[in-house]
């Protein structure tokens, strides 16, 4: 198979950038590991800041996804390697695509909460991820302890994996501070009666509406917020969490129990996107995310010429920003492969 | 006879589970605009009786919720009501109201 543009990842950059670049007229392949398309947006319920249905987005990536595009389930790349000024990708299926360009839209994964070991997922029954509680909403699941209870008292734990020197991520991730605030509110509709409390370094509402999400959640639900970092955390023989924070504003020690803990776990660059790091000699950002030529005038170019890069591949983004990056890294690639056909 | 300086230790830790936060539901209903508060602290730097006291109320701000109410009680009455902190409050909290209704609150209940 010969291509213009190889698209790797089918969540939300690469659906919407192979989308754009064949109605500019270039030959695309879509490569999607899963068998179903829309990356992480696939799994959430209602977004921040608007509250929007997740489904409604990746409803009308594929109802807009051109008729004749090729696009490759459960693909995996097996090999890809570079010759004079063209890419050669080997894939499970024995097949091989020869491109003049790569994007790449691999993504993030979520940061594995076991590496926070004194937060205890894993270990206690009622520590889980804000990604599970996403699915637990969006899957209409009650919302239970493990002991089969509703929770009175949920705590929504900021930077889990995240500005973390101990863990080697000293970067932000960007989302989790406002999505602790949608899910504290949206904790508080389900279960009226419940309290909900977020402990935080500090709150990042950086984008259009996040302060104004943070102010609701304050003014109509009463989630209260605590800056200080949990320091520990402990079970009691009934399955509940005891929390040790020292509240920072106060300058004091503070101890209170929760039926719940929930982790804001935050981004990793995916396994695809380290493994096509290593396979193409890309450079990265700390041995992190995949770094930019230039992050102002070149955001979507990488060091080696005819691979591109969109969305969350680069660096923690919102959904918004990933869409932008992705039609900016469209543009980059349309210039890249008209001035090749010149 | 030599001192080695012991100290009786007071435990200084916000005991979250034991503390009685009638006073916060109260005044939830009474002056919601206490949820607002996002503890930045201008109304205690322009506190006029702060200059003078030990007054301090974005602590008290936040003490409210967490239930700290023999604090509250013993700081608030220095307070001179001038309103000054409503004045720089950028979250528009009605401060003078919530510090009216604490001492009402405090008032009609027995610590
Ligand atoms: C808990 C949580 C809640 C969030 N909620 C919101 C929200 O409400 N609003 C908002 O704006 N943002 C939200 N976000 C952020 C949002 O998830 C991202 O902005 C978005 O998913 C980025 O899309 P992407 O296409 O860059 O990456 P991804 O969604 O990660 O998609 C990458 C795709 O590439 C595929 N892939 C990976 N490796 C390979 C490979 N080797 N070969 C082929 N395919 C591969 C993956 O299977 C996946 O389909 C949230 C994030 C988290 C963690
Ligand atoms: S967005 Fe908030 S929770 Fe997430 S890493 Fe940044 S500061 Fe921490
Ligand atoms: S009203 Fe009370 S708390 Fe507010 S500035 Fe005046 S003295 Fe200080
Ligand atoms: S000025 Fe307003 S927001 Fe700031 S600490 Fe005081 S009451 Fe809270």
């Amino acid at each position: 198979m010969k291509t213009d543009v190889v698209v790797i990842g089918g969540g939300i950059a690469g659906l919407e950038a192979s989308t754009a670049l064949h109605n500019l007229g270039h030959h695309v392949i879509l490569i999607e590991k899963k068998d179903i398309l829309g990356g992480h947006v696939a799994l959430w319920d209602k977004l921040f800041p608007n509250n929007k249905n997740a489904s409604s987005i990746i409803h009308y990536l594929k109802d807009h996804l051109p008729q004749n595009l090729t696009i490759l389930l459960s693909t995996e790349i097996t090999n890809i390697s570079k010759r004079n000024n063209s890419f050669f990708i080997e894939t499970n299926f024995h097949q091989t695509i020869e491109t003049k360009s790569v994007l790449v839209a691999t993504g993030y994964d979520v940061f594995n909460a076991h590496l926070k070991e004194e937060y205890g997922y894993g270990i206690y029954d009622n520590v889980i991820t804000s990604a599970e509680l996403e699915e637990m909403f969006k899957n209409n699941k009650p919302i239970l302890t493990k002991q089969g209870k509703e929770p009175s008292r949920i705590g929504f734990v900021h930077c889990v994996g995240s500005r973390d020197r101990k863990i080697n991520n000293l970067y932000c991730s960007k989302v989790c501070c406002v999505t602790a605030v949608k899910q504290a509110i949206e904790i508080r509709q389900k279960l009226p009666f419940s309290e909900t409390y977020c402990f935080y370094m500090d709150l990042r509402m950086y984008g259009l509406n996040f302060e104004e999400l943070y102010n609701e959640s304050q003014e109509k639900y009463g989630v209260t917020f605590i800056r200080g970092r949990l320091s520990e955390a402990s079970e009691t023989i009934d399955g509940k969490i005891i929390i040790k924070v020292e509240d920072t504003l106060l300058g004091r020690p503070l101890k209170m129990t929760m039926d719940m803990l929930v982790l804001m776990v935050g981004m990793v660059p995916s396994a695809g996107t380290s493994f096509l790091i290593n396979k193409l000699d890309l450079l990265s950002n700390n041995g992190h995310f995949i770094a930019s030529s230039d992050e102002h005038l070149l955001a979507n170019y990488t060091n080696v010429n005819g691979v591109f890069v969109a969305g969350t591949a680069s660096s923690p983004k919102s959904i918004d920003d990933t869409f932008a990056d992705a039609r900016s890294a469209v543009l980059a690639i349309h210039q890249y492969l008209t001035s090749q056909k010149m | 006879m030599k001192s080695f300086q012991y100290l009786k230790k007071i435990d200084r830790t916000i005991d979250y589970d034991n503390n009685d936060r009638a006073l916060f539901y109260y005044l939830m209903r009474v002056e919601p605009t206490v949820a607002l508060c996002i503890a930045c602290g201008a109304c205690t730097a322009t506190c006029s009786a702060g200059n003078f006291s030990t007054l301090d109320l974005h602590k008290i701000m936040l003490s409210i919720r967490r239930g700290e109410k023999v604090y509250i009680a013993k700081e608030i009455t220095q307070c001179v009501l001038c309103g000054k902190c409503q004045l720089v409050c950028p979250k528009n909290v009605n401060t003078r109201g919530v510090i009216l209704q604490i001492m009402s609150f405090l008032q009609s209940s027995q610590l």
